[in-house]
């Protein structure tokens, strides 16, 4: 896919959605669309017909006041691949889950729930998965505190 | 070992078959011998306790021979990272174990954390947090060679700690430290020195 | 090995039979779990009704404890991740950095890793043929495989000095160059290789007991593998022509002439058997770069030792011996990562055995599990 039709393809998704995300550079040679998170549902399924139909990541960055949400689409028939990125409150950590578009979202949403407490909604089987049931925190929030964890001592 | 080498010796000159050895002598002895191991590989270190048992490092011939079953093992070898999750396990395992039993902590992890010690909020800092570790083996992994040798100074441990109370005996099997009074550059234990405390004689 | 009856629910079968469904727990110290593993298994008779893997007992925080390490500092980290084949691990991570901070890497370098990477997956691919063989009752194709296993980890010995975890991978190179006499003894390798594939392809493969243990088990249609995000042997086994070493070619593969072994059941036999015709392709492959390799260097000039990328986010992927495994990197300008991401492919694949296991015995829960090839480093992480 050369990059003409893949700019010409993110135009199209982005028509349906609000002008609150910008459009993320090409950046290091990967597409990225930005897209508002109640537009996640609507772009998910815009994406799959349009033929990406592999979800290879999803995962999360802790942004502070946000969580910076990254999905991974790729397409075989396209010969491309393509960045969502949507970003969730801190305080109202919610989205939408995108196991019916692609049930490979299934563990990849519940390790992303484990670690960054970020809740899928829709998703069948929400549980902890690398953590115990019972464990209190999610540790890959940057402001994780565990009285079992001892800083390494800067050396640099 | 020493028993063995004199078996022939001693059927020769007895002209028969007949060998006298205390009880005690004799446990000890094959105790030491046919250390049954039980391997909780949980990490990398497992790829080496695999490579141990399989035909270049052949483990066999020490008479140590993994058993799935904690049942019918003596010495428990930690191979891997121990996480908090992994902990309960771990020490389930080591109290279905049958006594008189043993636990060699092989690789960093389970001596002291080794590389996941900063910054991680899942990993035990060594095994002997919650389990006796009797042999420690460092090395991100060890060696299988590594792992034979401490399993050939637990034999030693096994025979220190004889069936017979009046035959138990106490030597430091761990290399002094430089702050000790008995640091030396020499070796401190001439291989032929201590080994034949605890055989029968 | 442990059974742990955890409940017990009672119901009535059609012709009034009080039938109990069994909760049975597979693990997580289990010789066919490979590794830390656990599944609870309800099982109705023998059959599994429903199988519920639960991970994480290998969770040791590596993506957490990435964000106080410095760039080279992680590469040691990405050893432990995938321990069965830890070069894969050390390239997608140092291929995500080289992104992220627009480094080049000389051409000999780039061969190099290309060379480790497909012995590599001999090694890898003899590990998870040995694991399933030993859970179908065949010990002694185990012992084989694990042999062969045994000279390529020699080989990586004579080439970094490490055994298992290598730490040879770098950002914008390698470590160090091959030793003399290196490139040699690989080419020996590979030349003996096929002849050692085919006794093991007639020890385990010719076996009728591994045939009827394995053929028809866990049956993954095309469309599944898709959706469910399989990669690598697992998904070729049902069909889908997807390698990206040929269809999103990275390095210096574009000039390698080899072919994408592709199944066509989808079932624990023909994923095992992916792995071992992979084999052989990674040995034309390695015979054909050594041939290609000229000299030169093998570290990138002017790399520096603190690596300070602009901010931005990078993501590479290289196909391992297991699929796709994916690194994603975020950075904001400082010395350490921001965020560390490892996309695995054990973990998407695993993510299959509920859906594969069901209607199938207890017996044959161990053999679809072998026959995904988990390897627990990486899919806890």
């Amino acid at each position: 896919m050369t990059q003409d039709e893949m700019t010409a393809l993110i135009a199209r998704i982005r028509t349906h959605n609000a002008d609150l995300y910008p459009l993320f550079s090409l950046e290091f040679g990967d597409a990225v669309v930005g897209v508002a998170p109640e537009e996640l549902s609507s772009t998910a399924c815009d994406l799959r017909e349009a033929g990406f139909d592999r979800l290879t990541m999803v995962t999360a960055v802790d942004r502070g006041e946000t969580f910076e949400l990254v999905y991974r689409l790729h397409s075989r028939s396209l010969t491309a691949s393509i960045f969502v990125k949507t970003v969730v409150r801190r305080d109202d950590p919610h989205i939408a889950s995108v196991y019916d578009v692609w049930p490979a979202a299934n563990w990849q949403e519940r390790e992303v729930f484990d670690l960054f407490g970020i809740v899928f909604d829709g998703h069948p089987d929400l549980r902890r998965i690398l953590m115990p049931y019972d464990y209190e925190g999610h540790p890959l929030r940057r402001d994780f505190e565990h009285p079992n964890i001892i800083r390494r001592p800067d050396y640099i | 070992m020493a028993l063995v080498d004199r078996i022939g010796e001693g059927l020769e000159r007895l002209g028969g078959g007949v060998i006298l050895t205390s009880v005690d002598a004799l446990v000890d002895w094959s105790r030491g011998q046919s250390l049954w191991a039980f391997p909780m590989g949980t990490a990398c270190c497992a790829m080496e306790l695999i490579a141990a048992s399989f035909s270049k490092f052949d483990f066999d011939r020490l008479g140590t021979f993994p058993r799935p079953d904690p049942r019918h093992t003596d010495v428990m070898i930690l191979a891997g990272t121990i996480t908090e999750k992994m902990k309960p396990a771990v020490r389930r395992l080591y109290d279905q174990m049958p006594e008189p039993k043993w636990v060699v902590a092989m690789g960093n992890c389970t001596v002291s954390g080794g590389i996941f010690y900063y910054d991680t909020y899942s990993v035990v800092r060594g095994a002997d947090q919650f389990l006796p570790v009797d042999v420690y083996i460092s090395g991100c992994p060890p060696r299988p060679e590594a792992l034979q040798d401490g399993v050939l100074q637990l034999r030693e441990l096994v025979r220190m700690r004889s069936l017979a109370p009046g035959k138990r005996y106490e030597r430091e099997l761990a290399l002094p430290r430089p702050e000790d009074a008995s640091y030396s550059n020499e070796d401190p234990n001439p291989p032929s020195a201590g080994l034949e405390g605890g055989d029968a004689s | 090995m442990s059974l742990d009856i955890e409940s017990r629910s009672s119901t009535l079968s059609d012709d009034g039979m009080p039938v109990e469904e069994l909760v049975v727990n597979v693990g997580p110290s289990h010789p066919s779990t490979h590794g830390v593993g656990r599944v609870v298994v309800h099982l109705d008779g023998d059959v599994v009704v429903k199988a519920d893997p639960v991970i994480g007992y290998l969770h040791r925080g590596i993506e957490k404890m990435s964000e106080n390490r410095t760039y080279l500092q992680i590469v040691p980290l990405t050893d432990r991740l995938d321990y069965v084949g830890s070069m894969y691990a050390n390239w997608a991570y140092c291929r995500a950095v080289e992104r992220l901070a627009r480094m080049r890497v000389p051409e000999r370098a780039e061969y190099l890793r290309v060379i480790v990477c497909e012995l590599q997956r001999i090694a890898s691919h003899m590990m998870g043929i040995g694991a399933s063989a030993a859970d179908t009752g065949a010990f002694t194709a185990f012992v084989y495989a694990f042999d062969l296993r045994e000279r390529v980890v020699e080989l990586f010995e004579a080439l970094c000095g490490a055994r298992l975890t290598y730490n040879y991978v770098r950002p914008g190179g390698l470590s160090s160059d091959a030793p003399d006499g290196w490139e040699e003894s690989v080419v020996d390798f590979v030349h003996a290789l096929p002849r050692k594939l085919d006794e093991l392809d007639s020890l385990f493969f010719g076996n009728a007991i591994a045939r009827g243990r394995m053929k028809g088990i866990g049956v993954l249609s095309a469309q599944d593998a898709i959706a469910w995000g399989a990669t690598g042997p697992t998904a070729r086994a049902s069909g889908v022509n997807w390698d990206l070493r040929k269809h999103d070619p990275y390095s210096v593969y574009p000039r390698m002439d080899f072919d994408v072994v592709v199944g066509e059941r989808g079932d624990a036999y023909d994923r095992n058997r992916c792995r071992l015709l992979e084999c052989y392709e990674s040995a034309r492959i390695v015979e054909q770069a050594v041939a290609q390799m000229h000299g030169g260097p093998v570290h990138a000039e002017g790399v520096p030792r603190l690596i300070q990328p602009a901010p931005g986010d990078a993501y590479d992927q290289i196909e391992s011996a297991r699929g796709t495994l994916g690194v994603y990197l975020v950075s904001d300008g400082s010395p350490r990562p921001y965020r560390m991401h490892v996309r695995s492919a054990a973990f998407a694949n695993l993510a299959l055995l509920p859906m594969l296991a069901k209607g199938h015995t207890l017996s044959d829960l161990v053999v679809v599990l072998g026959s995904l090839d988990p390897v627990f480093g990486e899919i806890d992480r």
